[in-house]
């Protein structure tokens, strides 16, 4: 049976099983609000070619998709290319969903913007946005976090963002999300909520994959236009999986494309210290839609470990949860010390520093791609640049900054 | 009829507002909580409701929060929670339990299974904070089943659209969110609530008790003058946290203190409403 993927999700936001609107009753008009707003911009004309312009002009698209020749070589297998988001404006995809959230802010309104943040990509774009068109910008962060990505915090804080350190559960991503929801709900009428991952209630899943599916439209057309054909692979780290479903939607309906999300192992899967709703967990209701979740057996959402901020969250979007359900994608594992051996490679190969989340999408292509003939192409989409990650890897690796 | 509504009624023919304190089941410790219920009915709670423990907790302020993070030191599941309520109703069968929590906890042990459990130890209404009335089909089907209230929220921001489905599938009563915020926000606005329940009155065909930012005897006479019921949490919950070294004579004391201002207050107004 063929499935139309357009058609997901459903109008009340459900992808299968998954997905939906479980969200206080505080924030449901404006819920209802922001769903009908963005169904009719979405097919407007002159929302779109702003949008375009912005990400073209401002953030710098098309972003290459390069072929890292000696990497390639030195393992022996497959072609791999590298799909350069981290050379957007920000130095991660996480500012094609934050221009795009901003210009509908900006329609409806708002005077002021808040987000979460994990890795502070995402902070970092809602921040350069904000400043750009005028608006007040409060980030929610971490306070483990904000220790260990202090470079974008700096950032933030100098585009003029307030960055407010949580300090309530297990002081990462998910905490920055709850507390980013009480601020919603204590100030729904002027604020508008940038969510930087394809989780959330109803639209968010939706709409963030919309904004982030330039990825795989971009991808497409330069590998038939470099390659003459599809990628037979593609790769990438799934925390929420805002730049996993941004490379995958595209090729969704192309059965010979096949795809790999990667989940961070942290210390392993069996140490149970990881965070990898996928490969390890179970469906569960948090932050507004079901999905599968790292949780105890009385429902309690666990702690989570990885070595990338980015991807220290024990949910998962609702529609990677129905594409691991219906097998269109394979979701898999990648541990600290395999993300730092990624990291070293590609920068010893390739010069090229990459994120540690999207590092862990690039260990994955190196197991991958001595399994595979010399004629296959693997896309890994480099989400982020490794410049934030500095104080960790210094740290590991033993040398001073 | 459910036990809810015989309360109402009850309540309806001697002119009085409903008191309905809330704490966190296993909050400080889990051997505190049945002795906690019934010191609250002794000192004028009309019903009770009991929050259930979740590691996030994302309506709730600070105060709650760390009331949830007591508590879930102590592992206190679902499971424990229904524990509390079948001991304490062995020496209570008459005050309505209504418990407050987050779907998840429930998802976990199963919609029929909770609903089952919850009946038969006498609970009697459930109200999951992050379950619209849009996604509650099953979950209604299975408290209606167990013959549960189905308790929804009711925001200054809904809609009159949305009022319909919860006057559809609401029971018990509606609990009006007072402000927009998270529990124990300040700077509660008598006016906007003056009219808002107007509003809500005019629409709804269940009592309606209010809650969130109610946290002095001045406040819950204002509201008792608008609703039919009177919700009080993080006030009394931030007590707990203040004694909980003192121990649990001293937490008693000051929760017994509280809710006798609470409930002179409510009686006031109730008097005040008798007059006119």
């Amino acid at each position: 049976m063929t499935i139309d993927y357009s058609k997901y999700p459903d109008e009340h936001g459900h992808f299968g099983p998954y997905g939906g609107t479980f969200a206080p009753e505080t924030l449901m008009a404006a819920l209802e609000q922001l769903s009908q707003e963005y169904a009719s911009v979405k097919n407007d004309p002159d929302f779109l070619k702003e949008l375009a312009e912005d990400l073209q002009n401002y953030v710098g698209r098309p972003t290459p998709l390069y072929y890292a020749k000696r990497w390639s070589e030195s393992l022996g297998g497959a072609k791999i290319y590298l799909k350069r988001e981290d050379l957007n404006h920000t130095g991660a995809h996480k500012v094609n969903n934050a221009i795009g959230q901003a210009l509908l802010a900006k329609r409806l309104g708002k005077t002021r913007i808040i987000a979460e943040t994990g890795a502070g990509q995402h902070g970092v774009a809602s921040a350069t946005v904000a400043a750009r068109l005028g608006l007040e910008c409060v980030v929610y962060m971490g306070a483990d976090d904000i220790v260990r990505q202090a470079p974008n915090v700096m950032r933030m804080k100098m585009l003029g963002a307030t960055v407010i350190a949580v300090e309530s559960g297990s002081r990462t991503l998910k905490d920055a999300l709850n507390e980013a929801m009480r601020d919603w709900v204590t100030n729904v009428d002027d604020t508008f909520y940038i969510i930087g991952t394809v989780a959330g209630p109803h639209p968010y899943p939706a709409m963030v994959r919309d904004f982030q599916a330039i990825i795989g439209r971009e991808t497409k057309q330069q590998s038939l236009t470099q390659e003459g054909k599809l990628p037979d692979v593609l790769i990438a780290c799934v925390g929420g999986g805002s730049n996993a479903i941004g490379l995958f939607y595209e090729f969704l309906g192309d059965d010979s494309v096949k795809m790999v999300g990667v989940e961070p192992g942290g210390l392993g899967l069996e140490t149970g210290k990881h965070a990898a709703p996928l490969c390890k967990g179970s469906p569960g209701v948090l932050h507004g839609n079901r999905t599968y979740l790292m949780q105890d057996e009385n429902g309690q959402i666990l702690g989570t470990h990885s070595i990338s901020a980015g991807l220290d969250y024990p949910g998962v979007g609702p529609e990677h949860a129905w594409l691991k359900d219906i097998k269109r994608v394979e979701y898999v594992s990648i541990d600290d010390e395999e993300a730092l051996q990624g990291f070293r490679d590609l920068t010893k190969y390739e010069g090229i520093i990459p994120a540690l989340e999207s590092s862990h999408a690039i260990a994955y292509a190196t197991k991958l791609a001595p399994t595979l003939s010399k004629d296959q192409v693997i896309v890994v989409n480099l989400s982020g640049r490794g410049d934030k990650d500095m104080n960790t890897i210094a740290q590991i690796e033993g040398f001073e900054v | 009829m459910s036990r809810i509504q015989q309360k109402f009624d009850e309540l309806k023919r001697v002119g009085k507002t409903a008191l309905i304190p809330y704490i966190t089941a296993g909050d400080p410790e889990p051997n505190a909580t049945i002795d906690l219920m019934h010191l609250l009915v002794q000192k004028g709670a009309d019903m009770l409701e009991l929050g259930v423990p979740f590691s996030d907790p994302m309506a709730d302020g600070p105060v709650i929060q760390k009331a949830v993070e007591r508590a879930l030191r102590h592992n206190v599941s679902l499971d424990d929670v229904l524990e509390f309520v079948r001991v304490f109703r062995e020496q209570d069968s008459e005050t309505p339990i209504i418990l407050m929590g987050y779907l998840n906890p429930i998802e976990a042990m199963g919609y029929e299974a909770f609903a089952n459990a919850a009946s038969s130890v006498g609970v009697d209404a459930v109200l999951t904070v992050d379950m619209p009335p849009e996604e509650s089909q099953g979950y209604l089907q299975a408290l209606s089943t167990h013959e549960l209230d189905r308790i929804f929220l009711v925001s200054p921001t809904t809609p009159e659209s949305r009022l319909k489905s919860v006057n559809e599938k609401g029971s018990g009563f509606v609990y009006y969110v007072s402000l927009k915020g998270v529990t124990g926000s300040k700077e509660l606005d008598t006016a906007d609530v003056a009219n808002n329940m107007a509003r809500l009155q005019a629409k709804l065909k269940i009592p309606i008790g209010i809650g969130f930012g109610i946290n002095n005897g001045p406040m819950a006479f204002e509201m008792a003058k608008l609703g039919d019921a009177v919700v009080v949490g993080s006030s009394l919950v931030k007590l707990i946290e203040a004694n909980e070294s003192k121990g649990r004579y001293d937490i008693h004391l000051a929760i017994g203190e509280k809710m006798a201002e609470f409930r002179h207050a409510i009686d006031r107004a109730d008097a005040l409403k008798g007059q006119e």
